[in-house]
């Protein structure tokens, strides 16, 4: 296995208010890491660095050997052009904790939207593939519904079968069961357990213990915009080592 | 307090008179209203038979060519100047919101001067241009005296079209920051550029909230394209004022104009109702679930 992610030393300010501070992280290909931590602990700011949706202030992040958002000349790193960063962003794909379909579009139209748009391709070929993707999230009989007519679950389903047809390497989920009624949860997730088991990178902030144990090969423990803890699932989870960590998993469970 | 097994227990006794018929209330309030409504619109009625209208003036001016042909300019005068409004809006909507504070600034005073300014004073602006620029071009590309371009056209066209794109600029503003955030990260991530976003994600979403008020101003226009009159466009109402001039038949042929201008505001409200019927398809059942959920919070 080779690293897919290297984050290195980043920093992310929102004013004076310090999101992340000196965050290094690898995520190898294939792997399926869980992001736990109370709220405010910059574990959706790491993801959205990750696709660049927010600029780092320092330190660098490398998809695939590539030096993501900026280019080095001597020893400073420029910034790279808006055309430069939404190429770069194509890497990733990245599912919402509220789904943000596109409202005024199809489901089928919301799916093709990126492939056919951005990436050039041919309606033709970008329609069944589109279909297949509507198959695996067992939703091919809403493909002319519109966003509004659906449950959130279903609405989150879409929103990974439209990251997914742009052929992202690897996945971000950002709290993606959060906005959703109990009931709606299992379809996402097993909708995810699949991806996972088909070998997908995947990133994923989430508050479902009960996934990360079973799915994850490693939990990141974040606490005020640091890592405080990470391992596998099992010892992470059941085992932390850290105070902080301990009563976060206390907290949630309870 | 007993409760009852069927309502045929409870229904006797000094409860029986539930068997009684209903009668509603007389709105007697509602029937003296429309009577003297229709009154005062028999006597309105009434005096126009009356009055000295030669009606066949009316009907033989309806289709005169002057008065087509004057139709046929403010219809065009309303469309070209329109697109223009639309067309200045939109980029002015957008230079507002840019994070660069020069286009900012350029747009906020645009807004300012020329929905700060009546639009009569504009379009004699406009018209009498070249008594401060004799001449008008790119030096040492082309250059070409005002009085040739500045036309009653291209002055209407100027003064109608930029001055609604001030106004025009307001409403998409408030369109495009009605669009959700979440779109916006959602076309992002999915690798559009800026201007692919606009065009495919944001402006589309905006027209819902677009669509309405500009409708609106469209129907305006078609009515302050009467303006122009004073600056020799020839639409509608100046024909109509030159025939009369001509023949004295003043009142008649204010009502061919009116009678005109009503026909296609009608029209143009009908395509509106549609357009809007077509950019609020997706809403689909989300206004009822809105509701719904509003009623169970409240519950």
């Amino acid at each position: 296995m080779c690293a897919m992610v290297v984050i290195a030393d980043i920093d992310k300010h929102f004013g004076n208010f310090q999101a992340l501070s000196k965050v290094s992280l690898e995520i190898e290909q294939g792997e399926v890491l869980c992001i736990i931590g109370p709220s405010g602990s910059g574990k959706s700011t790491l993801l959205r660095c990750i696709n660049q949706l927010e600029r780092i202030d320092a330190g660098a992040i490398w998809i695939e050997d590539e030096l993501v958002g900026f280019r080095q000349e001597g020893n400073r790193l420029y910034e790279l052009t808006e055309p430069q960063i939404a190429r770069q962003r194509l890497a990733s794909g990245m599912v919402f904790q509220r789904f943000n379909l596109f409202a005024h579009m199809t489901v089928l139209e919301n799916i093709i939207e990126g492939p056919v748009v951005v990436q050039k391709r041919p309606k033709s070929a970008v329609v069944p593939e589109a279909l297949a993707l509507l198959d695996q999230v067992g939703l091919r009989d809403k493909r002319d519904a519109y966003p509004s007519e659906l449950s959130g679950g279903q609405q989150q389903r879409i929103a990974i079968a439209r990251a997914l047809a742009m052929k992202p390497k690897l996945m971000l989920f950002d709290e993606p069961t959060s906005a959703l009624d109990p009931e709606l949860v299992s379809d996402v997730l097993n909708v995810m357990r699949d991806l996972a088991r088909s070998g997908m990178t995947m990133v994923v902030v989430t508050h479902e213990l009960g996934f990360a144990r079973e799915v994850a090969h490693r939990v990141v423990f974040m606490d005020q915009g640091r890592i405080v803890e990470s391992g596998p699932p099992q010892q992470l989870l059941s085992h932390p080592t850290e105070k902080r960590t301990q009563d976060f998993i206390a907290a949630v469970l309870s | 307090m007993v409760k009852p097994e069927s309502g045929a227990g409870v229904a006797a006794g000094k409860y029986s008179i539930a068997h009684l018929t209903h009668q509603p209330r007389r709105h007697y309030g509602r029937w003296l209203a429309a009577t003297l409504i229709v009154i005062a619109l028999a006597m309105i009625v009434k005096a126009f038979a009356q009055g000295q209208i030669a009606w066949p003036v009316v009907g033989q001016f309806f289709t005169a060519p002057a008065i087509i042909s004057g139709l046929w300019n403010t219809i065009l005068m309303t469309i070209c100047a329109m697109a223009l409004g639309l067309v200045l809006g939109v980029i002015f909507a957008i230079m507002i919101m840019s994070p660069n504070p020069v286009l900012k600034y350029v747009a906020v005073f645009y807004i300012w001067f020329f929905r700060g300014t009546p639009l009569l004073l504009q379009l004699l602006l406009w018209f009498n241009l070249a008594l401060i620029f004799p001449t008008l071009g790119i030096p040492g590309l082309f250059e070409m005296r005002t009085v040739d371009f500045m036309t009653p056209f291209m002055a209407t066209l100027l003064g109608l079209g930029i001055n609604q794109g001030a106004y025009t600029a307001e409403v998409v503003r408030g369109g495009i920051l009605s669009v959700d955030n979440g779109q916006i990260e959602a076309a992002k991530v999915i690798g559009m550029t800026r201007l692919t976003m606009l065009r495919r994600i944001i402006l589309p979403q905006a027209m819902r909230v677009i669509i309405p008020p500009v409708g609106n101003e469209v129907i305006s226009m078609v009515k302050l394209t009467s303006v122009a009159s004073v600056i020799q466009y020839s639409e509608i109402l100046r024909n109509a004022q030159a025939v009369y001039y001509a023949n004295n038949r003043v009142m008649e042929l204010l009502i061919v104009s009116a009678i005109w201008y009503l026909v296609v505001v009608t029209v143009l409200s009908i395509g509106q109702h549609l357009l809007e019927k077509y950019y609020s398809r997706s809403e689909g059942r989300r206004g009822a679930k809105r509701v719904q959920a509003a009623a169970a919070e409240g519950a």
